[in-house]
């Protein structure tokens, strides 16, 4: 990255911009409340008054983001780890169900992609069904799954993981099937030419010509486990993890949890994205020496 | 047309013909198609597109299968030829797998077929020399220029030793000076080898260079129009294209393709 330099200033720009705007729109949102205050004990008040108060209310409809960054240190780097209150904690409750729902999610999806690559009634009558799935939205389902799977006495990180994988197993199945077909048909004579096994044709030229296509489903599809794990997380009441975080947030009306707990999610679901597009850049360096982009010559 | 005997032919078509179904109706590919290539030619078919050259060889190759007719590789249906890798077969353009090293590219057909990773080793590196591409070993396909790439596919061709090579336009995407210069090499291979190539082409002075038999076809449907001889000397070089002989057996080719090709429609 040689033009790192050139790139940091409209990021600092940016980011700037949003802190000012933020302050701006906590003044807005909480300056009602403080005012109705001011009016009820009769004082007189200034808007410097106004800001200062409205940017350290302790139940701020839109606390300001050093009431977030306080909140965050509190329950990060104050509380130990194994605490309940600890962001840590639900954060890697959090990762795990996200991590063993893309992993089943992606096992599920490769397997139904090459289903649906070599078999033609697989392809036929899966496909609309498994659009159709997606249509469901995800809160309606989540609750069910949970339930359900409560009632089974099966709780805790395999129901979430469940959820996960079903939203993340599509992106995984429809960019493969997209991958596992790329190779042209030249290449794919040229292995009928030496009388190729469909194994042979499936390891030596389909898969390794799906990889590009694998890794930006990844990126989608690690996202998405992410929301499943926080969806899953809602409806098991205030248990354990950023979505229990969240919940309990809007409960107490704790706006500065809720807030510290998106944060930990975005930031978490931006580190897994980039972890992938990292082991990308690595996977297709070793395939094709350092070509960015292979595309299939012919 | 063509007497039938099984001794020295290496290809023997007779009565084949090849009708495509298309959205519009049946097109057909090839009518009527009678030839005979004997071990050691080198064969080529020249015509306009949608001739039915490439088809014709595909045919062969055992990539498309004829709706009419009999045909024989090596003694072998097409089918069994391919089974038993009678033959190497060279596409329009390099057909390299991008995420493979210009010698893994070249033990592909011998690592199907189950080779030793020793035999793979010593074939790769003699036809990569063949081809002058020693050195070359670790380079990916992207680090070549296109004339190096078909010659790293021609030394994949060659690399499971086959005694039949087909090749189809395989220069056709470069250019002409890389094309001389593969055409001569070529040439030399072919002298080298002694193998039986066919070869499909749309460039007269290529045809009639490389060729020991020039195979004239003309579209609508796709049938052979004329078969000419063409003997030049095994030392020939690019030189020869000025003399009258080369010349007059060009403009052979070219009455060939005029007559069989319409320009109405």
């Amino acid at each position: 990255m040689t033009t790192n330099k050139g790139n940091s200033i409209p990021v600092i720009t940016v980011i700037m911009a949003i802190i000012v705007i933020w302050y701006a729109g906590a003044v807005q949102l909480n300056s009602p409340q403080i005012i109705d205050r001011y009016v009820k004990k009769n004082v007189d008040w200034s808007f410097t008054q106004l800001a200062m108060d409205s940017w350290s209310m302790k139940r701020a409809v839109l606390p300001a983001p050093h009431q977030v960054a306080i909140e965050l240190k509190k329950t990060i780097i104050d509380k130990s780890v194994t605490s309940k209150r600890s962001l840590v904690y639900h954060a890697a409750i959090t990762l795990s169900s996200t991590l063993l729902g893309f992993v089943l999610g992606t096992s599920l999806g490769i397997v139904l992609s090459i289903g649906i690559v070599y078999v033609v009634t697989l392809d036929r009558s899966l496909m609309p069904w498994i659009i159709t799935s997606q249509t469901i939205p995800i809160l309606a389902l989540a609750p069910m799954v949970i339930v359900v799977f409560g009632a089974m006495g099966i709780s805790g990180l395999l129901p979430k993981a469940l959820i996960s994988m079903y939203l993340c197993f599509f992106p995984v199945t429809v960019g493969m099937v997209k991958g596992l077909r790329s190779p042209s048909p030249m290449l794919v004579d040229l292995m009928a030419t030496y009388h190729a096994s469909q194994w042979q044709v499936f390891l030596r030229l389909r898969l390794p010509s799906a990889v590009p296509f694998l890794f930006a489903s990844l990126k989608v599809a690690i996202a998405l486990s992410l929301v499943g794990a926080i969806v899953a997380e809602l409806p098991t009441g205030g248990q354990a993890g950023l979505g229990s975080r969240l919940l309990s947030g809007s409960y107490y009306g704790q706006t500065n949890l809720i807030w510290a707990a998106l944060i930990v999610a975005a930031v978490m679901s931006a580190s897994l994205v980039s972890i992938i597009g990292y082991l990308e850049r690595y996977v297709i360096q070793r395939l094709a020496g350092g070509q960015a982009d292979p595309q299939v010559t012919s | 047309m063509t007497e039938i005997n099984t001794l020295n032919s290496v290809v023997q078509v007779a009565g084949l013909s090849l009708d495509f179904v298309t959205k519009d109706g049946i097109v057909s590919a090839l009518s009527e198609v009678d030839l005979t290539i004997e071990s050691g030619e080198f064969v080529s078919f020249i015509g306009p597109s949608g001739c039915g050259k490439t088809t014709l060889m595909r045919v062969l190759a055992d990539l498309e299968t004829p709706t009419a007719g009999r045909v024989q590789v090596n003694g072998m249906t097409p089918s069994q030829a391919r089974q038993q890798r009678a033959y190497g077969y060279v596409f329009q353009a390099p057909a390299l797998l991008p995420w493979r090293t210009v010698q893994d590219n070249v033990t592909l057909p011998l690592e199907i077929m189950g080779k030793s990773k020793a035999e793979q080793q010593a074939l790769s590196h003699e036809y990569l020399q063949l081809v002058n591409l020693d050195g070359f070993e670790n380079k990916f396909p992207w680090q070549l220029s296109g004339g190096m790439q078909q010659r790293v596919s021609i030394a994949r061709a060659l690399s499971v030793e086959p005694q039949l090579l087909f090749m189809d336009e395989p220069f056709g995407a470069l250019d002409e000076i890389t094309r001389d210069h593969l055409n001569d090499q070529l040439l030399r291979l072919w002298q080298a080898t002694k193998k039986t190539v066919v070869f499909v082409t749309h460039s007269i002075p290529e045809a009639v260079f490389l060729s020991s038999r020039i195979v004239v076809m003309s579209p609508r449907p796709g049938r052979i129009i004329d078969v000419i001889d063409c003997n030049f000397p095994l030392d020939r070089t690019l030189d020869i294209r000025e003399t009258p002989e080369f010349l007059a057996i060009a403009q052979r080719v070219r009455q060939g393709l005029q007559a069989g090709h319409s320009y109405d429609d």
